[in-house]
Formats: C-alpha cells, sequence, structure tokens
C-alpha cells in the first residue's frame, strides 16, 4: 500500500506491462539486406571506408573513426555494398549509411580475433574497436566513459540492469540467459580499470534475473575471480536513470552539470558488461542488438537477436508481423524512446526495443489548463518544478528557466506523465533548455569579442 | 501514416475531470447528511447552486471564445461548495449571485481554471456575507435535529454565535460531531467530512499537510487562547475548508512545506478572527488572505534541484 496521503513521491509507478520476460532472446536470421548508419553515438561518427559494389564479412569495419570518441561500425551480414549515401536519422542528424546486400552466407570475416588485453590502456582500445557504445539506450561510447578524466578517482562501478523503462525486457533476458557473463563483463572492467567495488542494480519486478545474477556472483567469488554485489531495489520510474540509480545504491549525488565520475562512481548497463566478456572472449564486435518486440499492434511480442542495421519492417515481418495497423513505432521504450517516422529505419546498436502501437496507443491528448495540482513536482526525481519550467519555457523567458535549473532535468518524462492537464510538460522544458543553451552560448560568444 | 511525437509516449488515467469527479464523491456524503439535518431544501440548494455554476461556466467560456470547460467539472465543484457554505434559509436569487460571482468574476475573468488566484466557492461566500447579510444570516435547522417538536426547519443560533454572544447552551459533543445543529448546509457534519477527506486522502487526491496543520493550529490557538478547543474545531467551516478548501490545487502551494505554511497561517488567521473580531466565523477571509500570499509561499519554499548550487545573488 502505497502511503499517497504523504504527497511524498519521488518517482512514478506506470503498469510495467513486460509481458516478454519470460521469453527467451530468438535469433532471427535470413535478412534480405541491412541499411547500416555510420552514427550511432554521442559524439561524431564513422566515415565510409567502403564503396558500392565492395564485399564484406561480417565484422569487417565500414568506417573509420572521425574522432576520438568515434567508435568503427561494423557489417552485421556478409554481403555486397549496395550503396553508401548521406541520409537524415531518425533523430533529425545526418549521416553516412552503407546498404548491404546480404549473400544469405553469414561469413564471418577473417580478421576477427581475439583482443590482447594487458593494461587499462589495451583494454579501452579493445572495448572501442569492439565498435560498443553504451546499450541502455544512451548510445554514449564506452571507452570515453570508461576512461574518466585524470584526477577523478572511481571506486565503484554501478552495473545499471533496472530496466525501468515499461515493455523492455532484453537486460532482464540477457541476465537470465547469461548470468555468469554478465559477472565475468563486470568484473573484467573493474579489473582493468582499477575499481574496487562492483554493485549490480536491479529492480524487484525481475526476480528471476536478481537470482540468477546473485548464483553467478555467489560462484564467481568461490571461484575468486571477485566480488559483485546485487542489489535489489522497489520497482518505480525511473529507477535506471543514472543519477537516480547512484543515489538508491550508494546514496551519492552527482552535482548540476558534473558526471558520475565526479563522485567516484562509472555507470555501465549490464547488456554493455555482458557484450564486453562476449568481446573478449571471441573479438566478435558488436554487429547484432538484442531487442523486445512488443506494442498493441504485434501479433506475437518477444525477444530477438537481430543484426544490428536490418529495417524495423524486416524485423517485424520475421517476427511474426503485426495483428492491427501501426500507428506509432517507437525505438526504446514508451518513456524515452523516439518515434520514428518510416517503418524502414533500421535497428540501431544502442536500440533495445521496438514498440509497434496501435491507433487507441498512439493517440495524443489534448492538453488543458495547468490545474497546479503538484504532481509534475512530486514526481521530479530531480526536485524540480516542472510546470513552473514549462510555463517559462513557453514564454521563452530564458531567465526564469536558468534560476530554476532547467539544465538539471534529465527528461525522464515522469511530469508529462502524471499530468492531469495532459499538458506536454518535459516537450516543453527540452525546448527550455535549448533557449537556456543558446542564450549561454551566445553570452559566451559576445564575451569573446569584447 | 505513422506518428511521430516526442517522448514520452504513454499517459496516466488521471484527468482534470477525474480529480473532480473525485471530489464530487467526496462531497456526496456531506449531501446526504446535510439532506438529513436541514430537509430536502439543502438538497436542492446544492443542485441548483452545481447546475447555475456550470450554467454560467458554459455561457462565460462561450462569451469569452474560449475553448469550453464545463465538462472538466471544476465548476460542479465550486457550485457544491458554495452551496456547502451557505444557510438552508439563503434565497435561490442569492444562491445564483454568489455562483455567477465565483465562476464568472472570481475563475473565468482571471483566465478560468488554474489561473484564478482565489478560491471561487470562498471568496463567492465572503462577497455574499458583505452584501446580502440579512438574507444569509438566518440559520435554520430540521426541529427533530435540535429536540424539538416540530417537523419543520426552525431558526436557531450556530455554535460559533453561541460561543460569541453566549445566551444558549451549546449542542452536544455528539451532536456536534453528527451536524445536528444551525448552521450553513456542508459544514455542520464532521463525520461526513471526515469520510470524504480521508477518501480523498487514500486516493491520493489531497495529501495530509495543510489539513492536519490548519486544524492543528486553529486547535493550539483556541487552547492558547483559553477558547473552547472542541467547539471550534467541531463547528463553522473548520473541516469543510480543512478537507475542500485549503487543499484547493489551484489556490494553495504545490511544495510540502509551502502546504504547511498555509495551513499555519489560516489557522492564525481563523483563531484571531474568531477570538478577536466581531463576527462569530473567520475561516473565508483567513483562506482568502493565505490565498493572495500562494504565489510567494510557493517561491520561497521552492526546493534547490537534487545536485543544484544556488545560484549567486547579483
Amino acid at each position: 500500500m502505497k502511503m499517497k496521503w504523504l504527497g511524498l513521491s519521488r518517482a512514478i509507478h506506470p503498469a510495467d506491462r513486460k509481458g516478454t520476460a519470460g521469453l527467451a532472446i530468438k535469433p532471427l536470421s535470413g535478412f534480405s539486406r541491412v541499411t547500416i548508419p555510420l552514427d550511432m553515438q554521442v559524439g561524431p561518427g564513422c566515415e565510409a571506408i567502403v564503396a558500392k559494389g565492395d564485399h564484406v564479412d561480417i565484422g569487417d569495419p565500414l568506417g573509420k573513426p572521425l574522432g576520438s570518441w568515434s567508435v568503427p561500425v561494423h557489417a552485421s551480414v556478409s554481403g555486397v555494398v549496395e550503396s553508401v549515401r548521406e541520409q537524415i536519422l531518425s533523430d533529425g542528424s545526418h549521416a553516412q549509411y552503407v546498404t548491404i546486400i546480404s549473400d544469405g552466407k553469414d561469413t564471418v570475416s577473417d580478421h576477427i580475433q581475439k583482443p590482447v588485453v594487458t593494461d587499462h590502456a589495451s583494454f579501452i582500445e579493445a572495448i572501442r574497436s569492439s565498435g560498443l557504445v553504451g546499450l541502455g539506450g544512451a548510445a554514449f561510447p564506452t571507452h570515453i566513459k570508461l576512461n574518466p578524466p585524470p584526477g577523478k578517482k572511481v571506486d565503484t562501478l554501478i552495473v545499471n540492469a533496472a530496466e525501468c523503462e515499461p515493455y523492455i525486457t532484453t537486460d532482464n533476458r540477457i541476465c537470465i540467459e547469461n548470468a555468469d557473463d554478465c559477472i565475468a563483463g563486470a568484473l573484467a572492467t573493474a579489473q582493468w580499470c582499477n575499481i574496487d567495488n562492483v554493485v549490480i542494480g536491479i529492480e524487484d519486478n525481475k526476480k528471476d534475473a536478481a537470482a540468477a545474477l546473485k548464483e553467478a556472483a555467489k560462484r564467481a567469488k568461490r571461484e575468486g575471480q571477485g566480488n559483485v554485489e546485487v542489489k535489489v531495489l522497489p520497482t518505480s520510474y525511473p529507477t535506471g536513470a543514472e543519477k537516480v540509480l547512484i543515489n538508491l545504491i550508494n546514496g551519492r549525488i552527482v552535482p548540476e552539470g558534473g558526471l558520475p565520475a565526479d563522485v567516484g562512481v562509472i555507470v555501465q548497463n549490464v547488456t554493455t558488461l555482458w557484450f564486453i566478456a562476449q568481446y573478449l572472449k571471441t573479438g566478435m564486435p558488436l554487429v547484432k542488438k538484442w531487442i523486445t518486440l512488443d506494442g498493441g499492434a504485434v501479433k506475437t511480442p518477444g525477444n530477438f537477436e537481430v543484426p544490428i542495421g536490418s529495417t524495423i519492417e524486416e524485423v517485424i515481418e520475421k517476427a511474426g508481423g503485426l495483428k492491427a495497423e501501426a500507428r506509432k513505432i517507437i525505438m526504446g521504450g514508451p518513456m524515452m524512446g523516439v518515434a520514428v517516422d518510416d517503418i524502414t529505419r533500421p535497428i540501431l546498436k544502442h536500440n533495445n526495443a521496438i514498440l509497434v502501437f496501435t491507433e487507441e496507443e498512439a493517440i495524443l491528448p489534448e492538453e488543458s489548463a495547468c490545474i497546479q495540482c503538484g504532481r509534475c513536482f512530486r514526481a521530479c526525481p530531480m526536485k524540480l518544478m516542472p510546470a513552473a519550467l514549462d510555463k517559462a519555457a513557453r514564454a521563452n523567458n530564458t531567465a526564469e528557466l536558468e534560476e530554476r535549473h532547467v539544465l538539471n532535468c534529465i527528461e525522464c518524462g515522469s511530469c508529462t506523465y502524471v499530468c492531469p492537464a495532459k499538458r506536454y510538460l518535459v516537450q516543453n522544458i527540452r525546448i527550455g533548455k535549448a533557449l537556456v543553451r543558446a542564450a549561454r552560448a551566445a553570452a559566451r560568444e559576445k564575451g569573446g569579442k569584447d | 501514416m505513422l506518428r511521430v511525437s516526442a517522448s514520452p509516449h504513454i499517459r496516466d488515467k488521471v484527468t482534470t475531470r477525474s480529480v473532480m469527479l473525485y471530489v464530487i464523491i467526496a462531497l456526496v456524503p456531506v449531501i446526504i447528511a446535510s439532506t438529513f439535518i436541514f430537509g430536502w431544501r439543502a438538497l436542492m440548494l446544492f443542485g441548483i447552486s452545481a447546475a447555475s455554476a456550470s450554467f454560467f461556466e458554459a455561457i462565460a467560456r462561450r462569451v469569452m471564445k474560449r475553448k469550453q470547460t464545463v465538462g472538466d467539472l471544476s465548476a460542479v465543484v465550486t457550485g457544491l461548495l458554495l452551496a456547502a457554505s451557505l444557510p438552508v434559509d439563503c434565497p435561490i436569487w442569492v444562491l445564483l449571485i454568489g455562483n455567477f460571482v465565483a465562476i464568472v468574476v472570481v475563475k473565468q475573468m482571471f483566465g478560468g481554471l488554474g489561473d484564478n488566484f482565489a478560491n471561487p466557492a470562498v471568496t463567492a461566500r465572503i462577497v455574499l456575507s458583505v452584501s446580502f447579510t440579512a438574507q444569509i444570516s438566518t440559520f435554520s435547522v430540521l426541529g427533530k435535529c435540535v429536540g424539538e417538536t416540530a417537523t419543520d426547519l426552525v431558526s436557531s443560533a450556530t455554535p460559533l454565535a453561541i460561543v460569541k454572544q453566549g445566551q444558549e447552551s451549546l449542542p452536544s459533543t455528539l451532536d456536534l460531531f453528527l451536524g445536528r445543529h444551525a448552521g450553513c448546509i456542508g459544514e455542520t457534519s464532521v463525520i461526513a467530512l471526515l469520510i470524504g477527506g480521508i477518501f480523498l486522502l487514500v486516493t491520493g487526491i489531497i495529501d495530509i499537510w495543510a489539513p492536519l496543520s490548519f486544524i492543528s493550529t486553529t486547535a493550539l490557538f483556541m487552547l492558547a487562547t483559553g477558547q473552547d478547543v472542541l467547539v471550534h474545531l467541531l463547528s463553522g467551516a473548520l473541516i469543510l475548508a480543512a478537507f475542500f478548501m485549503v487543499t484547493d490545487y489551484v489556490t494553495t502551494p504545490t511544495t510540502i512545506l509551502g502546504k504547511i505554511i498555509f495551513g499555519v497561517g489560516a489557522g492564525l488567521l481563523t483563531g484571531l478572527l474568531r477570538v478577536y473580531s466581531s463576527m462569530p466565523e473567520g475561516v473565508s477571509f483567513a483562506i482568502l488572505l493565505m490565498n493572495i500570499l500562494t504565489p510567494h509561499i510557493e517561491r520561497w519554499t521552492t526546493p534547490l534541484t537534487v545536485g543544484g548550487v544556488k545560484h549567486a545573488k547579483s
């Protein structure tokens, strides 16, 4: 029983809709073609090193990194490059797309070999060559995260297995099906990055996954591999948000505008760490992705392994098709995922779900006046006042937005979710954040000229 | 065609209308109790008040060429609360003027639900009590409820008036609790108000801070000034206001500290007015004054964001 009458909540409790939690990850194969964007990460992506007509095998690099943040992108099927062209990504940015027509053989590249890791530098280099980005959905390059600026001593690696978004169950499945490798990946990362403590945070609606991780942690300890603590947290949203999770795990508070490393913490998604264990064993770069396919329009929801770059359309078709007209397609969860404009968009490295919504699920509610009920304020994990930020953003009032610390908003969407007046709060707050950033940039430029 | 929109893509079921519906449900015990205590005329007043408030809302929105909002049921809540704070003897035309003031003047002229700085029902009641003092200062009650043989309405003094003038004897504590005494139709039955208030608390429509601080501050004030604490808690508008007015979303703060400050302030003002002014009751004025302070309280009590650094004063 929630004590609603105290009005103390700092989280929301949407129905978790994790009906696919019990369904094992099923590999889908036989894709006719893949379209792989060369930019699937935070920071600049890659420049193509293949051209039309080239033959590529699984694991061959398709582009060379453009900067120190960039990670390589690899072929996910074997076949012939059909085209390399500039295209707009689902988030509105531009990138080169490489389309490969599959030869149906799934030949693995000869170049694939187990990485040689002897120290922190070679570990970071290996992680970078694997093409890894944060698989929880943020696509932050892992080699950058694991290499914090000098002077910041990290003492805790927090493994994010919270998976607090409704519908998504891939982290849950990875934990259940590969618990030993999840632990091994976390311990290897902690070892090479010289981090003392490893703590896994997982919500209590994933009992099987938590039990599997605990068992695996026990085995690892017995075999002298190291210590991993599994912390079971109450189910609520947004437990898995980096700053929220850190606070729940060890009570530390990341300063506004700061990084987890500022409080001695690195947070990595559990699937990311599991992939690290896989990569260290095999050297196979990130060419496949594990996704939950769900939503009211999907005939047979489930968890699937698909090649990166396969189209949403082909994934849906191979997974059993639709039972109703698709009116909205979301990459990621319903709280923070991106609605895509085209069913032929490719699966990206950081996609963890494809949700196909029916007309009824896709209805956009009409907003009415704010009644100042305070639900958004009570829901905000950052203790911001979303209604006031929304008002300031609509009025282009950057001074008020600054005053109210708008940049500390993590865009979890809880405010919009709870609003009884159905106001588009976080949506306007995002605009408010952009206004403040633009105003700051303009002030810097002016300051520079003076 | 696929629909594209910014996240989040799912919404909670709670709507403005459903919130108002919960408040209306919470008022049902009070309406039933008032019908037993004051007769069918009380029920009729509630009905006419809710209907006329909705009518004024619909007309005002149409005349002002704004989106129709009568369906959000907030006008029904205002109408019921205004009726609740009037005596059963109130003439219908006075009730209609009250609803006009509440909906058109206090609410819609300031922009409608959400933009009204003062509680419409409370403000309208004050306007009526100042403008039509004679029409709304007779308090009747069904004779059988006050131990008389008459089955009809009989005029009687309210407990707070008795406290102020000290001529008659007060009703028993049980009668105060059940509401079997003269007063405004929605204010007398403490038990019915508590049922509604607890309903709003457990469903999470309101939280405890403002009612708790309001009631306890008033009680402490009465204790400190040597008044009969129980009579002051169980009569007048205190309990109705505690659950339905100091908890109004629009006109009270949203922070917990803000709610406590609001409740303490309203409690102190209620005590001062009840004990030292020439009026027996002071709840309405106390709430209106605190409504005016609400934007300031909200600003004073805005918490610092998690991990935030205070801005340097410029």
